[in-house]
């Protein structure tokens, strides 16, 4: 069962007004919502969780701390949704190593798009094509921020619907910035509100998943 | 060989100063960069030709050593000198330097000892235009590849985060940039050998046939320049680009570009 633990995170060096010390867990199949004002350090500290940042303190996946395995497994592992999604190749084929039917298919593509240009992709394409791209690289643990952002309301529950679904079968942890009330109580149990200096951690009624 | 008099250089530098006339009528603004090159260059290569007369008498290795470090140390700060993104000084320094140290010691190195092989090895009139033909050359191919590599990484920033979180390795992440930047590091030698006979005639040869050498004895030795030249900046570029995208990375692969120098 993997969950996710963090024990006195500290990452005050990167961002001053972040507070010192985080210290929070995300058991298996749960989720966990981030949210809090524009420029208070949410997607700072969704980076500092896939060890992207130089930080203090330790991440624990499954009882594992970071520093223990190499940096691009625990990133591997720990699958980071950035908000604006980067492409590297000229064809969206260049980023993936083979096709998967079920998860294009359920985001409404299907195989031509491999051959489809990056240059052409609106942002809610990028946005979909991404998730596909973080999913289909078998994450433990999902970091995603603001991952429906940039679309309508029927590929959003589209999204939503692949994410939960991909957490089930996983049992992932999951660790989402969102601005969206409705989608942070479908999807997670707990609320992380970060504010200048200080965070707090609430429970979240309504969301059980099933 | 005719020997050229004060007179035929005062001749050909009456060009230089109806140049710098004309550019002033135009107000085209290169003549007070035009007069100031050409005075310097008037200056450094006398210079630099009685030095060289000095050492071809005495030809003494310590002597030797010393101009052959001089040169490499200026060529070392110099190929970092115009960049757009250049690296911190004394990174870049140390960059620069052992890069160079690799392409042009090394080839000159190999040339006096195996391929020419002079007596003594280190006889000046072989040894200085060697290194300094191999020098000003690899550097320009190795400060062009720096370049190159130093500019798409901190353009392409967000694309290489992107692929770390993915979960590739740094070496995966930095590849596209790095295999450019060897590329544009080799198009000039590469655009020199292919063009060589046909559009020029390399400068090295030329002055070698003016000076009565026979042609084909000049281009054997011009093709070994050429090859010194290209496997030179190769491997130089090859140093510079390993070295600094190595350090481009912290101990847990993150990207920091700490040793770029951002204005």
């Amino acid at each position: 069962m993997p969950d996710f633990r963090v024990n006195d995170l500290n990452i005050s060096s990167t961002l001053a007004t972040m507070p010192c010390s985080f210290s929070f867990s995300v058991p298996a199949q749960s989720g966990l919502g981030i949210s809090g004002a524009s420029g208070i350090g949410k997607s700072i500290l969704l980076k500092a969780l896939a060890d992207m940042l130089p930080h203090q303190g330790e991440l624990f996946l499954d009882g594992i701390e970071s520093q223990r395995i190499l940096a691009p497994q625990w990133r591997k592992k720990v699958g980071l949704l950035p908000a604006e999604s980067q492409w590297w190749g000229d064809q969206v084929g260049d980023h993936f190593h083979n096709y998967n039917d079920l998860l294009f298919g359920q985001l409404g593509f299907d195989k031509k798009v491999m051959a489809w240009q990056i240059s052409h992709l609106s942002s809610g394409e990028k946005q979909r094509l991404a998730c596909i791209r973080l999913l289909m690289n078998q994450p433990e643990v999902l970091l995603l921020d603001e991952p429906t952002a940039n679309l309508d309301h029927s590929n959003r529950e589209k999204v939503e619907h692949v994410i939960l679904d991909y957490q089930k079968q996983q049992q992932s942890p999951i660790i989402m910035i969102s601005h969206d009330q409705e989608q942070l109580e479908t999807m997670c149990q707990q609320l992380l509100l970060l504010q200048n200096g200080h965070y707090e951690i609430k429970t979240l009624n309504k969301g059980v998943i099933e | 060989m005719i020997h050229l008099t004060p007179w035929d250089l005062v001749i050909a530098s009456g060009m230089i100063v109806l140049l710098a006339i004309s550019s002033i009528l135009l107000q085209l603004n290169i003549a007070k960069q035009l007069v100031i090159a050409a005075c310097r260059n008037v200056v450094q290569l006398l210079l630099i030709g009685y030095i060289l007369k000095l050492i071809f008498n005495t030809n003494n290795l310590y002597l030797l050593a010393t101009i052959a470090t001089i040169m490499l140390l200026v060529a070392g700060y110099e190929i970092n000198a115009r960049q757009k993104y250049p690296l911190k000084r004394w990174v870049g320094f140390k960059i620069g330097t052992s890069a160079l140290f690799l392409s042009s010691f090394a080839m000159a190195l190999l040339t006096l000892t195996v391929i020419v092989a002079p007596t003594p090895w280190y006889s000046p009139q072989y040894s200085i235009p060697l290194l300094g033909m191999l020098l000003g050359n690899t550097m320009n191919g190795i400060s062009l590849g720096m370049d190159k590599l130093n500019q798409s990484v901190y353009q392409q920033k967000q694309i290489i985060e992107q692929r770390l979180m993915l979960g590739h390795r740094y070496q995966d992440a930095i590849k596209d940039i790095r295999i450019e930047s060897v590329r544009t590091g080799m198009i000039p030698i590469v655009n020199s050998m292919a063009i060589a006979g046909l559009v020029s005639l390399p400068g090295m040869m030329t002055g070698q046939i003016l000076s009565g050498t026979p042609p084909v004895e000049a281009v054997k030795y011009q093709i070994l320049i050429f090859f010194l030249i290209a496997s030179g900046t190769g491997f130089g570029i090859m140093t510079a680009v390993w070295m600094i995208s190595k350090r481009m990375f912290d101990e847990r692969q993150r990207l920091d570009l700490a040793i770029l120098k951002i204005k």
